[in-house]
């Protein structure tokens, strides 16, 4: 089987490897685009983006999301802006620059020829966006402004207010509808994927519920893409939204594609803290907020005693009796540290007794000085929403007082296993944006996510499934009646009959939480042997658990959406258990991925280039059977490969 | 904190619709409104799920259906009529982003869907919001093909323009201009649309046919007529001012004029 991780990364030098591609890939008429259709499951950036450019190149699109319209994809969330390298400020930045960030940035654990394709494209990115009309932030002269991300220090992050996701998805959904209109895409909202069918082993269609009436229908095709996003859900609590799931990625895992990397899994650093235990779901405060916000925490243990008690408010703290702890440890990016690192260390200060709040699990996030630097006037206009939006949630003014942020799950590197043209181990099915592993490899960098999901769906897939279908103009229609087609549904509708037939005790809600609660605790932030093994146990345990007593209210013939969130849920137990088993796998401490027993003196990552320099491919090996554990191997051949040094 | 829910329950789009009462206690009061729903449904379940509390008559219709998805105020999904205003009593947020210390501890509180002949109801809280879809369609959008795009600064546009097109931008599509006009009118939700590209240079060549394709697809669609009584503006989560009205009327009779 390992000749099934063939990369198909082009010869020649890296920034001539995606022309070359290109050159190579085999075109297909326009007469004949005609008679090619392409599924599209998901409509975030990177589906309703790919759904709209395959739409104009003249394929038969069917696009397909859960929510009841495409605009509603979690890309909307995000906030703070987009990466690219069109060095409009003069800083010296660069295709090369982004690539090299992204690449270390991931910590040495992605291909550094998608990376640098990545980075290639991400100028056209912007070009395009502002063409679609997208009201990004202007200098007084018309120009676009640009602001500074974190793990990089130059200012190549273009945005929209804090919404930046919201225009940019809004972008590529206007594009969307404009084919719609077109009639070149047909658009099936409130549809969900609950399988992959495989014809002759060929991607042909997929099986979906029609989350309305409950009917399970199917679509056929010549490609199925997958555009679904992450599995952050696993945790129950993250910043992802309620309804995002890893189910259809997880599907086409169950139907031979390789999971990639499923350990890699970021914690973002600048959430706001948990409220308690009513609480399902955490917001993200945009990473933005760390260009002019200072991270602090006391430096003294009596001060935090204060805090804790409401003696004292944090503005009362002088500046000698404060730890700006991210200045102090990394003085070359301060603030700006990558997202991995910045969690840790709010993570190690904690742990020492210094949280500033009744849990004992928060830090400050200061504006203070910002705001005597900038003045009111400007900090308003950079923040002015976030600042709005927190004080909404927490009754707390970040004007008066410091924000509290702690770490939270927000987005996993891991995903499906493609090659170099977004290609998984099943022909014909291909995977973009979150859904995919390819880009990040350890740990993602901020305003990286909206460049790839849209650099994959707008440039890259439309063009690499050309190479695909190019061989397939002359086969005819998927035939729905095919008995794959009538099998794939029946075990979907045995699946929904067995979670209906359980009538056991406990909600969906409660058995998610107590899987969130082992994931976060043994497969979170820290992760060791002893934990990661006891996980994995648990988890089993708690998988019995649901098959025996989960109660699913309603029937299938109807909207039911805790029909939804079982067979969901369902998933996630399977997928949390991967995560766990890959996390034991690799002994070393990686991006996001930090294994206790794999440190430095000082407490930094611990990366093991000689031992696992590689991608980690899982095999679905059949219900209750281990799965196969395949490598990809990581060769850098144009960069250096170092230990990260955010320092000096 | 305790509350008494009256919550309007409806199978489907065919069945006929009644308010149910709920009691639920100890919510706290940091928790948002959609947490509390929650927490009430969890109760329900249990309930559902107990013969002894089913044997005491509790013969609810089971867990609430409402919409939700990202819970940070932004993708528009969540739609709740809350003691008569659209996303509850405080200003300026989506339900989502409204938190239980707005209501007073004991407090009887009303929950109903989007009421609109344009939304009609899938179940319970949950309506069909496809019309704003079929309206962005009709032409809320630029014609640009992906990778015929020039060089982004070869765009000048002023900082204010930019900063009045994201204004209406903003627009997070849930609604709740139509389900507060008591015209059912969705002039806020097209003004905002057509205003924010007409306000851009890349907008302009299309500006006359969007706003004649959208506001006509707005009118087959069922939605009633504007007149000025800026509750919509009042009501939207995102602040969206009523000038993008004006700004589509503009347009719109621009267009008319140019026929």
């Amino acid at each position: 089987m390992a000749d099934k991780l063939i990369s198909k990364i082009p010869d020649g030098p890296l920034a001539e490897k995606w022309t070359k591609r290109k050159s190579e890939i085999r075109l297909v008429s326009p007469n004949n685009k005609r008679k090619l259709e392409v599924i599209v499951v998901g409509t975030g950036l990177g589906g309703a983006s790919a759904a709209a450019s395959l739409g104009e190149l003249g394929y038969n699109v069917k696009v397909f999301c859960i929510s009841d319209s495409p605009r509603r994809a979690h890309s909307i969330a995000a906030q703070g802006g987009i990466n690219a390298a069109n060095n409009y400020q003069n800083d010296n930045d660069s295709v090369y620059r982004l690539f090299y960030d992204t690449i270390k940035g991931g910590d040495y654990r992605s291909r550094e020829a998608n990376v640098y394709r990545l980075a290639e494209v991400s100028a056209a990115i912007i070009d395009q966006c502002v063409a679609q009309g997208i009201p990004f932030a202007r200098e007084y002269g018309g120009y676009l402004a640009n602001r500074s991300f974190g793990g990089v220090q130059v200012s190549r992050t273009f945005y929209a207010r804090g919404q930046t996701g919201q225009q940019l998805l809004l972008g590529a959904y206007a594009s969307l509808n404009k084919e719609i209109a077109a009639g070149t895409v047909k658009s099936y909202p409130r549809h969900e994927m609950l399988d992959l069918v495989i014809i002759n082993g060929q991607a042909k269609g997929i099986i979906a519920r029609n989350l309305v009436t409950g009917k399970l229908e199917r679509f056929g095709a010549h490609a199925v893409v997958i555009a679904t996003g992450g599995y952050g859900n696993t945790y129950f609590l993250s910043t992802n939204a309620m309804n995002s799931n890893g189910s259809a990625a997880w599907q086409c895992y169950k139907k031979g594609a390789f999971f990639a990397n499923p350990c890699f899994a970021q914690i973002h650093p600048t959430c706001i803290p948990r409220h308690g235990d009513q609480q399902c779901k955490l917001t993200l405060m945009s990473e933005s907020l760390r260009n002019d916000g200072r991270i602090w925490v006391p430096n003294n243990l009596d001060d935090v005693k204060k805090l804790r008690a409401h003696e004292i408010k944090a503005s009362q703290i002088p500046e000698e009796r404060r730890d700006y702890y991210l200045e102090r440890r990394y003085p070359a990016f301060g603030n700006l540290v990558p997202r991995d690192v910045a969690s840790r260390a709010a993570k190690e200060r904690c742990d020492a007794g210094f949280g500033v709040n009744e849990t004992g699990q928060a830090v400050f996030l200061d504006f203070a000085d910002a705001i005597k630097r900038l003045g009111h006037q400007r900090v308003a206009e950079r923040y002015g929403n976030l600042f709005d939006m927190y004080e909404k949630i927490t009754n707390s003014s970040p004007w008066e007082e410091p924000m509290m942020i702690y770490p939270a799950i927000h987005y996993t590197m891991g995903g499906i296993w493609v090659d170099y043209d977004l290609q998984t181990t099943v022909p014909g099915l291909f995977a973009i944006g979150e859904a995919n592993f390819s880009d990040h490899g350890g740990n993602r960098l901020g305003a990286s996510a909206l460049m790839q999901g849209l650099a994959d769906g707008y440039f890259i897939l439309p063009v690499t499934i050309g190479d695909y279908l190019s061989h397939k103009f002359a086969e005819p229609k998927t035939d729905i009646n095919a008995p794959e087609f009538e099998e794939a549904e029946k075990a979907v509708q045995a699946r929904i009959d067995k979670l209906f037939s359980i009538k056991g005790k406990q909600p969906v809600d409660a058995l998610h939480k107590k899987l969130g609660n082992i994931m976060w605790d043994y497969v979170g932030m820290a992760r060791d042997e002893k934990g990661l093994k006891k996980a994995i146990e648990e988890i089993q345990a708690l998988k019995k658990e649901f098959w025996s007593d989960v109660c699913v209210t309603g029937t299938n013939e109807e909207f039911n959406q805790e029909l939804e969130k079982a067979l969901r849920l369902a998933d996630f137990l399977e997928i949390g258990e991967l995560m766990a088993r890959d996390a034991l796998n690799r002994t070393e401490s990686c991006g996001g991925h930090f294994r206790v027993e794999s440190q430095t003196p000082e407490g930094e990552a611990q990366r093991d280039d000689a031992n696992f320099m590689y991608v980690s491919a899982w095999e679905y090996k059949g219900e209750d059977k281990e799965p196969e554990l395949h490598k990809e191997p990581l060769k850098y051949e144009f960069i250096e490969v170092k230990t990260r040094n955010y320092k000096d | 904190m305790d509350f008494k829910l009256k919550i309007w329950r409806q199978k489907n789009a065919k069945a006929q619709g009644h308010f149910e009462t709920y009691e639920i206690k100890g919510i706290e009061e940091d928790a948002s409104f959609l947490e509390m729903l929650d927490i009430l449904n969890e109760q329900l379940i249990r309930e559902g799920a107990d013969p002894v509390a089913v044997d005491k008559g509790c013969k609810s219709s089971g867990p609430v259906s409402f919409d939700h998805d990202c819970r940070e105020g932004i993708c528009g999904a969540c739609s709740l009529y809350i003691d008569g205003r659209a996303h509850g009593p405080d200003s300026q947020v989506t339900t989502c982003q409204l938190f239980m210390r707005h209501f007073k501890d004991g407090a009887t509180i009303t929950v109903e869907p989007w009421r609109s002949s344009g939304f009609p109801i899938i179940k319970d809280l949950v309506v069909d919001r496809s019309a704003f879809d079929k309206i962005l369609q009709a032409g809320g959008f630029i014609s640009v093909r992906t990778g015929a795009a020039q060089d982004a600064n070869n765009i000048l546009i002023p900082h204010e323009k930019a900063e009045k097109s994201m204004d209406a931008a903003a627009c997070v599509g849930c609604g709740a201009c139509v389900a507060t006009c008591k015209n059912g009118s969705a002039m806020l939700f097209v003004g905002a649309r057509v205003s924010s590209l007409a306000l851009l240079p890349q907008g302009r060549p299309e500006a006359a046919r969007r706003a004649r394709a959208m506001v006509a697809k707005m009118d087959e669609l069922g939605f009633g007529n504007c007149t000025n009584t800026r509750a919509c503006e009042m009501e939207c989560p995102k602040g969206i001012s009523v000038d993008h009205i004006a700004r589509l009327n503009r347009e719109f009779l621009k267009a008319k004029f140019s026929e």
